[in-house]
């Protein structure tokens, strides 16, 4: 139990190895080996804790000594700068119940179980649309801005009622967001400049209802629009930028292993090889933040109230004990038969992905289909010209050129 | 074995009905967890188990017929 930081204590955001692209940042993986929780810092040298550990993640995603409130004078920011920005006007992966509860069960009909199920029809032409597009006449394309992102992104602008023609503003506006080193400025400008687009869109729809998650909210009147357009910017953001991806790493990942592949052919098998690319990948590379408000120890540590945390879901998801073992494949390997299903590829606890069915069936499908139209699917350049997005708070590729 | 729901507590993840879609279900109305039935096989217990173990909200509580019947499953804080 100790609280002197250590002459190698990682500072976060970590940097990815770029020989390893498919692992989390080494400096989390090494923190792993040692311990399930350890100290790190942030840019400004914040001391906070990584949680880096199967059971201790579970913890701190779920027990309500954790706050998940931007609003905390301690919550850890990589970017304190921001920190006004983000407490000014959280959406409700940044409260904590009841206020979070509140805002989150306006929008989880939307994404029940069974609302997706009856959406993979929809979902497949979407999927199919994108192939046609793609491979009309062409022998090689772009994957990430031709099928990843184009697939999510048709989708979610569907069900929240914006228009797709707009998709190249609100990319490069997520973009901005999601960017852990952007300076303040841009970000400020980019936060009002989607809030102000979600929101004008609500005002409109209050008064032209359409059948979608915008017009539904803007008829309440229990919500401001400020409240409307958070939600509106959440799920936005967290609809296109994950799947896509999570389909374009999954793309390279399977590429490496033909045999794997053949694997998807089945349609049975296709939700449990989902589940463990997203274990594999799980793209929250830098960890979710929370900040303790009373004191809790974990795993013989005593963490005090105030005290940064951050729950690292990609050592979570390679986590020996839960996921290896002498008779299994390592975790670090992709092993389509592995039962993944206790994956936290999705965080843990209240905040737990309210779109995770949707995800799921949008990878299901997409993966699937790619791989099926296009058997010789292969990479138009070296693994090692590809180029990763280590800069973002959602990990993943740039660009991935490929060829059929 | 028996399965006791918070409702209060469900944070509608899903993850109950992805893994175990004859037992649990979604509300229509309120998108809250729901069982389809109350009596279940030795066949499903896993399934409820996991059930129990993956709801990030600790909504499922799954009680085995082998455990003392000395209180009723934790409903909440």
């Amino acid at each position: 139990m100790t609280t002197t930081p250590a002459p190698t204590t990682p500072v976060l955001p970590a940097p990815h190895d770029m020989r390893c692209p498919f692992s989390p940042p080494p400096a989390y993986t090494d923190a792993a080996r040692t311990g399930s929780v350890s100290r790190a810092a942030l840019p400004d040298g914040t001391p906070i804790w990584l949680v880096t550990g199967y059971a201790e993640v579970r913890t701190v995603l779920s027990d309500q000594r954790f706050s998940a409130d931007a609003r905390h004078p301690a919550f850890p920011l990589f970017t304190p700068d921001r920190r006004e920005l983000i407490a000014e006007n959280p959406a409700f992966i940044r409260l904590d119940d009841p206020e979070h509860a509140r805002l989150r069960r306006m929008v989880t009909g939307d994404f029940l179980v069974k609302r997706v199920e009856a959406m993979r029809p929809e979902i497949q032409q979407i999927v199919d649309d994108a192939l046609d597009r793609m491979t009309d006449g062409a022998t090689g394309a772009d994957l990430v801005s031709a099928f990843a992102l184009p697939v999510p992104s048709l989708v979610i602008c569907l069900l929240l009622g914006v228009p797709y023609e707009d998709r190249e503003m609100f990319q490069a506006l997520s973009a901005t967001l999601l960017n852990t080193f952007a300076p303040k400025e841009e970000v400020a400008r980019a936060n009002d400049e989607i809030l102000d687009y979600l929101g004008g869109l609500a005002a409109h729809k209050k008064e032209h209802p359409a059948e979608d998650i915008l017009s539904r909210l803007a008829a309440r009147d229990d919500l401001t629009l400020r409240e409307i357009a958070s939600t509106g910017v959440l799920l936005l953001i967290a609809g296109h930028e994950t799947t896509a991806n999570m389909i374009g790493l999954s793309t390279v990942l399977l590429l490496r292993q033909p045999e794997q592949i053949a694997k998807l052919a089945d349609p049975a098998a296709v939700p449990g090889a989902v589940e463990e690319l997203l274990r594999h990948t799980t793209i929250v590379h830098t960890g979710l933040p929370r900040v303790a408000v009373e004191d809790i120890e974990l795993d013989g540590t005593l963490i005090r109230a105030g005290d940064g945390v951050f729950a690292m879901l990609s050592t979570a998801n390679r986590d020996e004990g839960m996921f290896g073992g002498p008779d299994r494949t390592s975790p670090d390997e992709v092993d389509l038969d592995r039962d993944a299903r206790r994956h936290l590829a999705f965080g843990f606890g209240v905040h737990q992905c309210l779109g995770q069915p949707l995800a799921r069936a949008e990878l299901q499908i997409a993966l699937a289909t790619l791989f099926r139209r296009l058997p010789g699917l292969r990479l138009a350049v070296p693994e090692s010209e590809l180029r990763f997005r280590s800069d973002n708070v959602i990990y993943g590729l740039k660009a991935l050129p490929v060829t059929w | 074995m028996k399965v006791s729901l918070d409702r209060d507590r469900c944070c509608s993840s899903g993850l109950c009905v992805s893994n175990a879609p004859e037992i649990f279900d979604q509300d229509d109305h309120d998108g809250l967890v729901r069982l389809r039935r109350t009596t279940f096989q030795p066949s499903e217990y896993p399934d409820l188990r996991l059930a129990a173990e993956l709801c990030p909200c600790g909504a499922i509580t799954v009680t085995e017929d082998t455990a003392p019947a000395d209180g009723p499953a934790a409903t909440g804080s």
